[in-house]
């Protein structure tokens, strides 16, 4: 990490002039996106989020302002303009919330029969089906990320989650067959920015499902989500206590993770996050379960269905502007498509609409902070000087706003920076290989290892690549499919233990 | 020996799942409807056609709703052989001078199940009648047996009787079976010199489906990738509503761009598809919808 952050510095002060940027000619048949007919802006109104002017912590069943009075700004990323005021829980806050969890866990939850508890999950789902309009435009107005995505994608996969493991709720003793499985405690659910909504409900569902409480801090760039959340829980009739969420910054989260009467520590987000969160609990009783960041490879071979396979990719690495664990940032052709692969990938890059992601039509919107619009500008930059070709569709992004049009990267080389590091945003390096084993080589020379995608129309092809594939999740002729029922999870660097299906439940349950 | 490259059907639903989310309101509603109006080969294909009902049908492509005079005229009638004289005098007397286009479905029209002689004798016979465009069927049956070489030679055979008027080779996907047969059904046809291809006779369910169309769409962008000839579309069968119209449109314009967004490149083969896209232009000036009492039935 330190090293490349030099090199980026270097990159930094090279003048312009010097960068050995490639612009690609637009080649002789090029289809002509710019059309007399357009779609007209359809924007959501923003009013549906039915946003509140501040948002106090929720501890005990009841929202309660910080112990030392402290808020922090929220702002659409897509304006810049200020949404509200949040809470700043401090560690005393945490304290209390953790107490709440604790007292909530021994004297209602876990005593509590099965069954209801599942009430109480399915409740909860139905809820967020009911409010999926105010949630969705929540979603997009704290990240971001287009309505489209909040609404077709997040909303209808974070209301199964609590679908699915409501179901679990009454039927643990046959989840794991010969052992008797109870819950740990008190659960912390720290989670990133990038799907607010659909992290907590990750956490949450099976934590709860166990019989488990949770102290949930949501990120400090997206936190109405989980406050959203956290009043629907209230209404699905969970007892004061056994879901509390503590917004607030790095310090909140800290205090959280070293607290002591935290039985396990549940955490999605940066890499190096979940590396300090591991040092912080070793040699101590207390688990973590980690869902990290990934470089992860997508490789198209030529008997390919090929449109459909650049379908796959832009969704694979666009989805959500970029910043996905298992966004598919490299890709890998086989030499043979590689033209014409590349050609699609540039028609395909003219259709994406980038702008105002209340938009309906809107396929790219902003991404969440200025902090990462510069990381991945800077990035981009680096990615120049590195003396590759670069591909941008001819589209104006807003001026106001965190936007960053999506950029294709060709002439990759394996040590090039853009190859070795999470970018998280909308930026895809292309490298081909002539052999499978180069691919799989490649693919796994990566500390990370979250996902991969594999496209060929030879099943034989598939089974064997899969096998040798060193991620948690590869997807064939597919990419981020999601579902609640299957395990998700990163191998090497990429996190520790899974999400989604009975192997989520695991993570939250003590087995004897 | 064409070849072509596989469809993964599950990807194609995807991406028809995703264009059919796009919104299309107000103006850009407006502009989409005319255009389509603009696309249509206003269709009668019964064998109890009659003259008359020709007439009437070539009066309603000439002048789609005699209260929205601005209106665009459709792009063709299509109808069988023996009519072709018909619509084409009708045209004229009409609108002189008017660049609607007479196409006639031939080939032994729908099911090509007859002698190539006769097929290419109806074919000669259709354009020496005056057709501009010639609709022909390929030999399903030819196709699912693995006889692709010869199906293509068939096309290009019917090609060469067409003379200047233009070929639309159908496909009959609805008895294809699979995408992956519509697309190499498709590349054939291309490489056989279809000016168009089009997704079915209409007289067998499933007639054209967004899927289909895209596939064929596909296979279209591919081949002007390679060789840079523009080769049109035509779905026929089943798109009797504005809406799906619009949805046609949308997958035209994110698959292949402006240059197909035209008649010369793009047509709905559709009857009833008219009425409702006017009921629709009316609806948006008037604001309601009026009955369909109020629009000609031809």
């Amino acid at each position: 990490m330190k090293a490349t952050t030099k090199i980026t510095a270097k990159a930094a002060v090279k003048p312009a002039s010097k960068l050995t940027n490639k612009k690609p000619a637009r080649p002789e048949r090029c289809l002509d996106f710019k059309t007399v007919w357009n779609y007209k802006a359809s924007p959501e109104s923003a009013e549906s989020a039915k946003l509140e002017k501040r948002y106090e912590l929720f501890i005990d069943g009841k929202f309660v302002p910080p112990s030392d009075g402290a808020y922090f700004a929220n702002f659409n990323p897509a304006t810049e303009a200020k949404l509200c005021e949040v809470a700043e829980g401090s560690p005393a806050d945490v304290d209390r919330a953790v107490k709440s969890a604790r007292a909530a866990f021994e004297g209602v939850w876990a005593k509590l029969p099965a069954h209801e508890r599942g009430k109480c999950l399915f409740r909860l789902a139905r809820l967020i089906q009911e409010r999926t309009s105010e949630l969705a435009v929540t979603e997009t107005l704290d990240t971001g990320k287009p309505i489209r995505e909040s609404r077709a994608f997040e909303l209808p996969l974070a209301a199964n989650q609590f679908f699915y493991y409501a179901g679990w709720a009454d039927k643990l003793g046959f989840a794991f067959p010969g052992r008797r499985p109870r819950p740990i405690g008190v659960v912390a659910g720290v989670i990133s920015w990038n799907f607010p909504l659909l992290m907590a409900a990750r956490k949450l569902a099976p934590a709860l499902a166990a019989g488990n409480t949770v102290v949930l801090k949501p990120s400090k760039t997206a936190p109405l989500a989980a406050l959203k959340l956290a009043r629907l829980a209230e209404e699905a009739g969970f007892p004061p206590g056994v879901v509390n969420v503590v917004t607030g910054g790095k310090a909140t989260g800290e205090a959280l993770v070293a607290h002591e009467g935290v039985a396990l520590v549940s955490f999605a987000g940066a890499t190096e996050t979940g590396k300090a969160i591991g040092k912080a609990l070793a040699g101590t009783a207390r688990r973590c379960a980690l869902e990290l960041g990934g470089k992860n490879a997508y490789l198209i071979f030529e008997d390919s269905a090929i449109d459909q396979a650049v379908d796959g990719i832009v969704d694979g690495v666009f989805l959500n502007q970029g910043p996905v664990l298992s966004a598919s940032s490299r890709l890998y052709v086989q030499e043979s498509i590689a033209k014409v692969v590349v050609r699609k990938l540039r028609d395909r890059l003219e259709t994406l609409n980038v702008g105002d992601p209340l938009d309906k039509n809107t396929d790219v919107g902003a991404l969440p902070t200025r902090e990462l619009l510069q990381r991945v500008q800077a990035h981009v930059k680096a990615g120049l000087a590195e003396g590759v070709t670069s591909y941008q569709a001819d589209q104006q992004v807003p001026k106001k706003g965190f936007f960053h049009a999506p950029v294709l990267f060709t002439d990759v080389a394996q040590s090039h920076r853009l190859t070795q590091e999470e970018v998280f945003g909308p930026v895809l390096a292309i490298q081909t290989f002539r052999t499978a084993e180069e691919a799989i080589e490649k693919a796994n020379n990566t500390p990370s290892g979250m996902a991969s995608g594999v496209w060929t129309d030879k099943g034989s092809r598939i089974f064997s690549i899969a096998r040798q594939l060193k991620t948690g999740v590869v997807w064939a002729n597919a990419y981020n499919k999601y579902d609640p029922t299957s395990p998700a999870g990163g191998c090497k660097e990429s996190g520790l233990g899974r999400d989604g299906g009975l192997h989520g439940l695991a993570s939250y349950v003590e087995l004897n | 020996m064409t070849t072509s490259p596989p469809v993964d059907q599950l990807g194609i639903e995807e991406r028809i799942a995703r264009l059919g989310s796009r919104t299309i309101k107000k103006e850009s509603k407006l502009e989409a409807l005319k255009l389509a109006l603009s696309m249509i080969d206003l269709t009668t294909l019964d064998s109890k056609d009659t003259p008359g009902k020709v007439r009437q049908l070539c009066a309603k492509a000439i002048r789609p709703y005699e209260a929205m005079p601005d209106l665009p005229s459709v792009a063709a009638v299509c109808v069988y052989p023996n009519l072709v004289r018909v619509a084409k005098k009708a045209l004229q007397t009409m609108a002189p001078g008017c660049r609607i286009n007479v196409a006639a479905v031939a080939t032994a029209f729908p099911s090509g199940m007859s002698s190539l002689k006769f097929r290419l004798e109806e074919t000669r016979w259709a354009v020496q009648e005056g057709a501009d465009e010639i609709d022909m069927v390929i030999s399903r049956g030819k196709f699912l047996a693995g006889e692709h070489e010869a199906v293509a030679d068939e096309i290009r055979a019917v090609k060469e009787a067409c003379g200047e008027a233009h070929l639309k080779v159908i496909l009959e996907t609805g008895e294809l079976g699979t995408l992956d047969n519509v697309r190499l059904a498709s590349d054939l046809a291309i490489d056989a010199g279809a000016d168009f291809i089009k997704t079915s006779t209409g007289k067998i369910q499933p007639a054209a489906t967004l899927p289909v169309t895209l596939v064929m769409l596909q296979a279209i962008r591919d081949h002007y990738y390679r060789t840079g000839k523009r080769v049109g579309m035509k779905p026929a069968g089943g798109i009797a509503t504005a809406k799906l119209a619009l949805q046609y449109l949308v997958v035209v314009k994110e698959t292949l761009g402006q240059a197909w967004l035209q008649p010369d490149l793009f047509r709905f083969g559709a009857s009833a598809l008219a009425n409702d896209i006017l009921r629709q232009l009316v609806k948006e000036r008037t604001g309601v919808y009026q009955s369909l009492d109020y629009f000609t039935k031809d």
